[in-house]
């Protein structure tokens, strides 16, 4: 018996428990094309590409990201006590305490987000939409590993009624998903998602002398089972004398290019093995998802480009000004720091907000470069600047597409 | 120099007056159904902005305070003064964009003519008096209060034009919507709140 015929015969009543059929379609068109396709007559255009695939690819994208998020949870938490300070010394360890803090961020941001999309879409009376699934694995990679999950599953339910269904769902809405969950937390609750404290989890406080807290999942499940594998688990320590948590834009901020490299070296901001949101930190692997997007032909190249060409001009702008320690960072640095290559390479493209023309997407691209780096900066209320940027762009993409539109319009019209 | 170029940028979108202070939002829900009309209409509130408010700071200046040529405090006039010369900025506003612009006057219909009510531009006025601004300063402060103003009028429209072919659930079609776009908007500008210039 195939796999489809195990889907025929739990196919629940669309009319007697819509819910439940949602939550069936949207697992059967996992496994299968929907059977009722355009037919092979016609002139439309036919692809195997639709929403759902499209979706997928941006989460295959991100995949090495979980794994290297995960890891880097662990290895920023082991750094703070002074253990294991060798990259893959106690491997296992800290991928699996990085998985303990990151999988319920993934698990609670699935299910409220898609719990919420499977309710409406059941009300509806049409299929879920894939929408959240792009959103859903960005969301935790872009919280700080320690955050409340009670907060989380707020933050992704504003975003998902205020954001998206109220717009009228999947490829409506104007202000990215992800990034306005983020917003939300970081309005809302700025003290779990700001400042020096939040980036390292496990801990109280980051002041010497604090300890550890491992709550219990750690403590009654993980270290039982793996004693049974011979291993000691995770015992209680404190962080080490001379431990601060700040990351490399805040120490910038204080201090300029100097202050960061005397806590982190260049490799281990490129390769991202510094405190940071679980999947800001690693530059090569963004850049190869990055590449992927690309080449599938789902990311647009234009406002990746246009963004790095807008970023950059600023910062050697403020480089000249010079009349901060921040600004005084040589503007190729810049890149090294914070988020900038996950917001270009996952944010900024996404096509539902970005500007829909290609002359939009260079001006919608720079414009996000330029206000990003003015608000990391220059603005001393926030220490980066790209979700904010991103979510001030979007107000205008669809304003850039209607004078383009217009342009073009215009040009024609004299043409004729 | 400096001093005014951190105040035109801090008016206009820092402290915005429609995302910022909410002001001036029945025009701004109303008229914000095209780009073309809401793009006139932010240019008059400009203009207006523009004109009346370094106007109102040389009556507030020499006529109301008792530093002035009447030696009297007349502030209590300050309300119906200020309104005076709104209303009298748009009606040169009016009869400009009746001659020149009849379609666009059409459009406007009477958002027009309630530009005299918009609280923005009172607000704006109320505002310069309260922040003690100079004249040049009072100068930039209109132009980028009308400016920020006319960014939004402008970005919600572009907005709302590109909305109107989306599945908004029947409830929230129109006005709903607007509120809630305006809320959003107000949160995306709150990237910008906190820099300042004058720091540097």
């Amino acid at each position: 018996m195939g796999l489809i015929d195990v889907f025929k015969k739990i196919e629940p009543d669309k009319k007697k428990s819509p819910v439940l059929h949602t939550l069936f379609d949207a697992v059967f068109t996992f496994a299968y094309t929907p059977n009722n396709v355009t037919a092979a007559k016609g002139v439309q255009i036919r692809d195997g590409m639709d929403l759902k695939r499209t979706m997928i690819h941006v989460v295959i994208a991100m995949s090495a990201l979980f794994i290297f998020g995960a890891f880097n949870i662990g290895h920023q938490h082991f750094l703070a006590q002074g253990l294991h300070t060798g990259l893959v010394e106690a491997f296992g360890l800290k991928l699996i305490y990085g998985l303990v803090k990151f999988l319920p961020l993934f698990i609670v941001a699935n299910v409220v987000g898609l719990g919420i999309e499977i309710i409406i879409a059941a009300r509806k009376g049409h299929a879920v939409e894939e929408g959240f699934l792009v959103s859903g694995a960005l969301i935790p990679l872009i919280m700080p590993p320690d955050l409340p999950l009670w907060i989380l599953a707020v933050s992704v339910a504003f975003a998902v009624i205020i954001g998206k269904e109220a717009f009228g769902g999947t490829g409506m809405n104007i202000w990215n998903i992800a990034l306005l969950s983020r917003v939300f937390v970081f309005f809302a609750y700025p003290t779990y998602i700001a400042g020096d404290n939040v980036w390292v989890a496990g801990f109280d406080g980051l002041a010497p002398g604090s300890a550890t807290e491992y709550g219990f999942v750690i403590s009654s499940i993980v270290n039982p089972i793996l004693e049974i594998f011979g291993s000691s688990g995770f015992q209680p320590g404190v962080v080490v004398d001379g431990y601060s948590g700040a990351t490399p834009l805040s120490l910038a901020y204080q201090g300029g290019w100097d202050a960061v490299t005397a806590q982190f070296s260049e490799a281990q901001m490129f390769w991202g093995t510094i405190p940071g949101s679980v999947g800001e930190t690693s530059k090569p692997l963004i850049a190869l998802g990055a590449i992927f997007l690309i080449v599938t032909g789902i990311a647009s190249w234009r406002i990746m480009l246009s963004m790095i060409i807008g970023a950059a001009l600023t910062a050697m702008l403020l480089n000249i000004w010079g009349a901060s320690p921040m600004m005084t960072v040589p503007w190729i640095y810049q890149f090294y720091m914070g988020s900038f290559l996950f917001a270009m390479a996952f944010m900024a493209t996404d096509p539902v907000t970005a500007s829909g023309t290609n002359t939009g997407k260079w001006f919608y691209g720079f414009l996000i470069g330029a206000i990003g780096m003015i608000i990391r900066t220059i603005n001393p209320a926030y220490p980066e600047g790209w979700m904010l940027a991103i979510l001030f762009v979007n107000t205008f993409a669809p304003l850039i597409d209607h004078y383009v539109l217009q342009a073009n319009i215009t040009k024609r019209l004299k043409r004729a | 120099m400096g001093e005014l170029a951190n105040i035109f940028i801090k008016s206009a979108f820092i402290e915005n007056l429609a995302l910022s202070y909410f002001l001036g939002m029945c025009s701004f829900l109303a008229v914000s159904k095209s780009v073309k009309t809401a793009f006139g209409l932010g240019l008059a509130v400009i203009f207006v902005l523009g004109i009346t408010m370094p106007i109102n700071w040389l009556i507030n200046t020499y006529l109301l305070s008792d530093t002035g040529i009447f030696g009297q405090d007349f502030t209590f006039l300050r309300l119906i003064l200020f309104i005076a010369v709104i209303a009298s900025m748009v009606q040169l506003v009016e009869m400009v964009v009746e001659k020149f612009s009849p379609s666009l006057y059409n459009s406007l219909g009477i958002f027009l003519p309630l530009i005299t009510v918009n609280c923005a531009i009172l607000g704006g006025s109320l505002f310069m008096v309260s922040k003690e601004y100079n004249f040049a300063e009072s100068v930039s402060f209109g132009l980028g209060g009308g400016f920020g103003w006319f960014l939004a009028i402008v970005a919600i429209a572009a907005i709302r034009e590109k909305i109107k072919y989306s599945a908004v659930p029947p409830a929230l079609r129109g006005l709903g919507m607007a509120f809630m776009l305006t809320g959003l908007m107000g949160l995306a500008f709150m990237g910008l709140m906190g820099i300042d210039l004058s720091s540097f």
